[in-house]
């Protein structure tokens, strides 16, 4: 099922399907779908709002491999229905982590190739659940050895549940125009007014929650350029990079964070933030090529940190 | 949600092997054409589901221009639909028949 594939080492991550970025993803017809389009595994929910369903309630699960390197791997399609968590695309994904968790013949990666909104508002209760059972499926999963890795590239970006579902993976790969939040800019600035956050001052909330600014603050591990060919080789050396789950690294992301906030807590913006970390010219870093900033980026000791 | 069904005898079967294939993604003004090799001989089905009422006649008028142009035989096609125009319905069967067609 992944013949959907006009895709080549240089296209577009953001622009992509959700299997398109599976079959630039992943070694060549390496990849398995579990519970495919034709079993119809559909939203119950749905058809009640008069809403088109999608044959694969909008998230892709199977296994394949990469650079020879067995994964386990879910994709979130940003285009239907935002990318949202509901009751049967949340349940797909928990099952796929919850199995490489407990069944150890299985591949011990997994990789999430998020894109979405957050939860779908039209099964809210459901789609709620599922984050949270994901959230505990995946760190129970990292205490027992499994690596999952996310990857944040695509138009919906990682909102709401897919934040919170990104800060639980063990290692995070972002392009620039991934974005990385909880509460979506519309969202703060409804609660909290346009002086708190100008949700239309686009320059402002790309640099704050774009991929660059997440990399910057060590949000995420690794930047890549927005390309097939970029997430696959972040991806791949991020595989052998990721440290086990336990007491110590809890402890060592808790100090991290509280410095993180005692630093930053005060910045209206994202340019004082890059100032703070010693960045020259921080006011250069939106026009900055993807090489150039993984150079400026690698050799920054806050976005480097080994915690996680 | 509306259901439309369409039963065509088609020309000859779709040549290729493949079993299934899908196409597109359910968004706004798209749709996805889900292709499965089920059916005997050159018998063609259709099944769509969309939200958008009271077209009956132009998709029934493009499932016909479909069938006529690429023969697809054997098939049994699902279609879910975001509001897809004519003209991205056409494309995405056909995007679908190639597929199938392909190795």
């Amino acid at each position: 099922m992944m013949e959907d594939a006009a895709t080549h080492d240089q296209s577009s991550w953001f622009q992509a399907t959700a299997r398109q970025r599976l079959a630039g993803l992943l070694d060549p017809r390496s990849f398995t779908e579990f519970l495919g389009p034709s079993e119809r595994v559909e939203s119950p929910h749905l058809h009640i709002f008069d809403l088109p369903r999608a044959f694969d309630d909008g998230v892709v699960v199977g296994r394949g491999a990469l650079g020879g390197i067995p994964v386990l791997v879910a994709a979130q399609e940003g285009q239907f229905m935002g990318g949202t968590f509901g009751e049967v695309s949340g349940a797909k994904l928990v099952g796929l982590v919850r199995a490489a968790r407990d069944h150890k013949d299985l591949p011990q990666t997994v990789l999430l190739l998020l894109d979405s909104g957050g939860v779908r508002l039209q099964e809210a209760n459901a789609g709620e659940l599922s984050v949270a059972e994901l959230m505990r499926a995946i760190v129970q999963a990292r205490c027992s050895g499994v690596s999952v890795i996310a990857l944040v590239g695509g138009k919906s970006g990682a909102f709401g549940g897919a934040g919170l579902t990104a800060a639980t993976c063990s290692r995070v790969v972002v392009s620039e125009q991934g974005r990385i939040g909880v509460t979506g800019p519309e969202v703060i600035e409804t609660n909290k007014g346009v002086e708190e956050y100008d949700s239309r001052d686009k320059s402002l909330v790309w640099s704050v929650c774009g991929g660059k600014n997440r990399r910057l603050i060590g949000m995420a591990d690794a930047f890549t350029e927005d390309s097939m060919d970029g997430f696959r080789s972040a991806v791949r050396a991020q595989l052998t990079h990721v440290a086990r789950l336990d007491l110590a690294t809890l402890q060592a992301e808790q100090k991290r964070l509280t410095a993180r906030q005692e630093k930053f807590g005060s910045c209206e913006d994202a340019v004082s933030m890059w100032k703070i970390l010693g960045v020259n010219d921080p006011q250069s870093i939106p026009d900055m090529d993807a090489a150039s900033f993984i150079k400026l980026a690698n050799g920054i000791e806050d976005a480097n940190h080994d915690a996680r | 949600m509306l259901t439309l069904y369409f039963k065509h005898t088609a020309k000859q079967r779709l040549p290729g092997k493949k079993a299934e294939a899908l196409i597109g993604v359910v968004a706004s003004g798209n749709l996805e054409v889900l292709l499965e090799r089920v059916l005997l001989d050159a018998a063609c089905e259709v099944v769509i589901a969309t939200p958008v009422v009271g077209y009956d006649a132009t998709w029934e008028a493009v499932v016909a221009e479909f069938v006529e142009r690429s023969s697809p035989g054997g098939l049994r096609i699902s279609i879910n639909d975001g509001g897809a125009r004519p003209d991205t319905v056409f494309l995405r069967l056909m995007q679908g028949c190639a597929l199938m067609e392909s190795v």
